[in-house]
């Protein structure tokens, strides 16, 4: 790609203090060109009340997400040649989110709904006792550790339909998180997890359909870990609850 | 019923529904091997507790299953909550009900058609 050529950027504008429009912009090409350095040429060269959101630029920080030609992606880790389509790029703020401004959504649903999936430690020892010691190869901890990158970046609770149906649905995300918990040999509170996820948008909304999956750009598999919810509770119907 | 309750009860009646559907399927195409009339049909159906057992328990695990499969497309598709929801999905699952029980009555307790 030489520096000459142009990239017809079109960026969704606006937010619920002005109608959202569509607003086309010129942008030069460089080598190894980022969706996010796009849209920082914009900010920095062309108009500087564009808004959106980055902090890491490498992938860790989970801030940067955005929809790309209709896809959620983490723009700071996409090449613009990648997703290039006859020299126009679409990007707009994430689907299933309220939009605070052009390309900045609004992610306190998001990260209530971890809350609320019971996302959060439950110990079982106090800081005075010794730490216990786990088995990294333990199968419990195994299913823990395939969740434990998550970067929190909303891409699956994006990309997934089902909070797109339901606004109530917790998401893949949260949902993954308290799998994550319930196979956490110090977790202490594993009825209470299983009771945050089987309530009104719990694990049981989900219709499998994958996209958290098929969109994580960490590779992560929250498809598989709200299975392991379901079967979770669904083993408590039937077992009874441990205490 | 909570929503994981609703979640059992359309598993739990897509089990039974499993083996209904595969010898329901199995009988009509053995029965239907050189052709069957109407007659021929409730001559066997008719007075049968089996029968009437078998499609009686298929036509409760359907109005179930359908009831709960079409609420979570009318909630997701055509937004509705709450009381509205839950009314409209009991009215399919009793109108399936009524209309299997109808159609189960008619064809093993005899005499009707």
């Amino acid at each position: 790609m030489s520096e000459r050529e142009i990239i017809s950027v079109t960026v969704q504008r606006g937010g619920p203090e002005a109608p959202q429009y569509p607003q086309v912009f010129e942008v030069p090409a460089f080598e190894s060109q980022t969706v996010l350095d796009v849209v920082s040429w914009i900010q920095q060269n062309a108009d500087p009340t564009l808004t959106y959101r980055f902090a890491c630029r490498v992938g860790m920080c989970g801030s940067c997400a955005m929809m790309v030609n209709g896809v959620p992606r983490w723009t700071c880790r996409t090449h613009v040649n990648k997703v290039l389509k006859g020299g126009k790029i679409e990007i707009g703020p994430l689907r299933n989110l309220p939009v605070i401004k052009d390309l900045a959504a609004d992610m306190d649903p998001f990260f209530d709904k971890w809350v609320a999936a019971e996302g959060r430690h439950h110990p079982t020892l106090s800081r005075d006792d010794a730490i216990a010691e786990i088995d990294p190869e333990q199968p419990a901890r195994v299913e823990a550790s395939l969740g434990i990158e998550c970067i929190n970046c909303s891409i699956c609770y994006s990309a997934c339909d089902t909070v797109a149906g339901d606004s109530d649905y917790l998401g893949p995300a949260a949902l993954q998180r308290a799998w994550t918990l319930y196979n956490d040999g110090k977790d202490a509170d594993k009825d209470a997890i299983l009771d945050a996820v089987s309530g009104k948008g719990g694990c049981h909304s989900c219709h499998s359909m994958g996209s958290c999956t098929a969109y994580c750009p960490n590779g992560l598999d929250p498809l598989s870990a709200i299975a392991g919810l379901k079967r979770a509770t669904t083993q408590r119907f039937f077992r009874g609850r441990a205490k | 019923m909570t929503p994981f309750h609703l979640y059992m009860a359309q598993r739990l009646s897509a089990l039974v529904m499993a083996p209904f559907v595969l010898v329901h399927l199995g009988v009509m195409i053995y029965a239907i091997q050189g052709g069957l009339t109407a007659a021929e049909i409730l001559g066997r159906t008719q007075g049968s507790a089996f029968w009437f057992l078998f499609y009686g328990m298929f036509v409760v695990a359907v109005s179930i299953h359908a009831a709960l499969g079409l609420r979570v497309i009318l909630s997701e598709w055509a937004g509705l909550r709450g009381t509205a929801l839950n009314a409209l999905s009991c009215a399919i699952g009793f109108g399936l009900l009524v209309l299997g029980a109808r159609a189960v009555w008619a064809v093993t307790a005899g005499g009707v058609s």
